[in-house]
């Protein structure tokens, strides 16, 4: 959303010297790269849009500059769930949502934005289409994609579309959706009723995702130093240890890491057994002992990034096509 | 002077906020943006596409369905309280009966389908305990007939209320005169009782169908978000902050809904009911 938030000028750029945990934020949002060697994935990467070109600027800087868009808070890599007492065998591409079998027991999430890029993860690797960047899909690219998922829609293929986080969990609890775009929370949460649900790595990798904290232009004195002391005590560590055991993850890692225990963040970052119970921050118990996190570690899941949910340069013609695709 | 207070509560909340509508569907917006000009583009959009067609048709189409079936329960049930129970007392007990779903909230009505539908849910595993049925039944929820399954359970009350009341205001000589003339039942309730209860049943048509023509909730939560009606597509709209586009819809879906208002209103005169 920054991409098209930013240039209309309602945002204050933030000056980042004023950030004092700035230089520990993770580098996927300053370099776009988690680790020195990695690839930036496809979309809009969060480093794209995170910077603009001076202090009373609307306009994004391609390079890391003083001033920022939005302080970055939370963000994770997303797949496909899966209910594997009725699938009953792994699942380890995306090409599965359209799988005949799961005819009539899969969903895919009814956010255009988001619901297009796994849509799209769905369409490239089931063969269907070859994306240039699936951030930036062209018009043709737009109509093969949907038709894909409207060929699907007509077939039978999805038992229900879902745009909120408890319709998903329902879902997939109550049986009607086996497989389906997932949030991880979610998982966490059909999983707190006892049902199991198992948030899948797929061979393509993940969708991901990011937001952060923005100040409005008019802030100025008292008020905007208020802003700062927020987005400061937000990054210092009692809220990312909130958001990793949520299963999110925190911009800021080691100030999080200061709030978890040692079992805590081996079970959530470190892709870890755990070696007790695992509680959410709510008090509900997750997990006991021994078991592990889906998908692994930090870098094992936000490593496998291939795309990040992205805001097109076709958003309003691709919105007119999944409209088409709900009525269809 | 009397009509004053009635007059300033219709400007102030029906006149104004229609007329903002109105103006607003001729602004135009970028993605983050509303701009106050004076352009055609929303209506034309809206127009032009193939998806206000086939979603109009589908509205319809549950506007159709539904309308029908209220009609015939609610029909149903007015004739058996007005003509069958003998004294006033049961009348009003039994019809206070039908008005206890009432009691709870609309969605509640409606999503306490979702676990009784379901795939595992308590119609279809009883069809299976009782070996009627081996594969669970899938049409029966997130299809169109939860929907106007949805929709018949919660208007069908608009239906019968105004009907009954038409039927009460019946003289019932006439019906003991048509019964000393010859007449059977059937005719007593073709030629006297349906041509005395139509005012009741265009008011109940008229509930009924504006309510379906402008729902977007119950058509999203029944139909699992795969069907579109009028409303849904306007709520897309606003939630992509497409205020201008979600208001074209809007006044094209109020000329709509009024025609069809205007037409019942010229079939059947329903003065006499006011």
């Amino acid at each position: 959303m920054a991409k098209k938030v930013v240039p209309t000028g309602v945002l204050l750029p933030l000056d980042t010297q004023r950030i004092k945990l700035f230089d520990k934020i993770v580098p996927v949002f300053i370099t776009g790269k988690l680790t020195p060697e990695a690839k930036v994935a496809q979309g809009t990467a969060p480093h794209t849009v995170e910077f603009v070109t001076g202090a009373d600027s609307a306009q994004l800087a391609a390079e890391p500059t003083r001033w920022a868009t939005l302080i970055p808070t939370i963000y994770n890599a997303d797949t496909l769930g899966i209910r594997p007492d009725l699938v009953k065998r792994p699942i380890d591409t995306w090409a599965e949502l359209l799988n005949a079998e799961f005819k009539g027991k899969a969903s895919i999430l009814n956010i255009p934005s988001i619901g297009i890029m796994d849509a799209a993860m769905v369409c490239e690797s089931v063969g269907a289409i070859t994306y240039t960047d699936k951030g930036k899909m062209t018009k043709d690219e737009l109509d093969e994609t949907m038709k894909v998922l409207t060929d699907a829609k007509k077939a039978g293929q999805f038992r229900a579309f879902w745009k909120t986080f408890d319709e998903s969990v329902n879902l997939m609890a109550s049986g009607e959706v086996i497989i389906q775009s997932m949030w991880s929370p979610a998982v966490t949460a059909v999983r707190a009723k006892g049902i199991p649900c198992y948030y899948t790595p797929l061979k393509e990798g993940y969708r991901a995702w990011a937001g952060g904290l923005g100040v409005a232009k008019h802030l100025t004195g008292l008020e905007l130093d208020a802003a700062y002391e927020y987005i400061n005590w937000y990054l210092s560590g009692w809220v990312g240890a909130f958001l990793n055991r949520q299963g999110y993850y925190s911009a800021v890692l080691d100030t999080a890491k200061q709030h978890m225990t040692e079992d805590e963040w081996g079970y959530w970052m470190e892709g870890r057994p755990a070696k007790g119970d695992i509680v959410d921050p709510f008090g509900t118990n997750i997990e006991s002992a021994g078991a592990v996190r889906d998908g692994g570690s930090f870098y094992e899941r936000m490593g496998r990034v291939t795309c990040w949910n992205s805001v097109m340069d076709e958003n309003r013609y691709m919105i007119r096509k999944w409209n088409e695709f709900v009525a269809a | 002077m009397q009509v004053a207070p009635l007059t300033l509560v219709f400007v102030g909340f029906l006149f104004f906020p229609l007329l903002a509508i109105v103006v607003v569907s001729f602004w135009d917006y970028t993605a983050y943006t509303t701009v106050p000009t004076f352009v055609l583009t929303n209506y034309r959009d809206v127009l032009s596409s193939s998806v206000t067609y086939t979603t109009y048709v589908n509205t319809f189409k549950y506007a159709g369905f539904t309308w029908f079936f209220t009609l015939t329960i609610g029909f149903t049930v007015a004739y058996f309280l007005a003509f069958h129970v003998r004294t006033f007392i049961w009348q009003l007990v039994l019809f206070l009966i039908c008005t206890v779903p009432f009691l709870t909230s609309n969605i509640i009505r409606m999503i306490s389908w979702v676990p009784f539908l379901g795939r595992h849910g308590i119609f279809n595993s009883t069809l299976q305990a009782m070996g009627l049925i081996s594969e669970p039944l899938e049409f029966l929820l997130f299809s169109d007939f939860a929907v106007v399954l949805a929709f018949v359970h919660l208007y069908t009350l608009f239906m019968a209320i105004p009907i009954f009341n038409s039927m009460m205001r019946i003289d019932r000589s006439l019906l003991a005169a048509a019964a000393d003339c010859g007449a059977s039942d059937g005719q007593v309730l073709r030629d006297v009782i349906i041509p005395l209860s139509k005012p009741g049943m265009a008011i109940g048509s008229i509930f009924v169908v504006t309510l379906v023509m402008g729902d977007f909730i119950t058509v999203r939560l029944m139909s699992g978000g795969q069907s579109a009606s009028v409303g849904l597509m306007m709520m897309n709209q606003i939630a992509l902050l497409q205020y201008p586009a979600a208001a074209a819809n809007a006044v094209i879906l109020l000329i709509v809904t009024l025609l069809i208002v205007m037409a019942m209103v010229r079939i059947v005169d329903i003065r006499k009911e006011l």
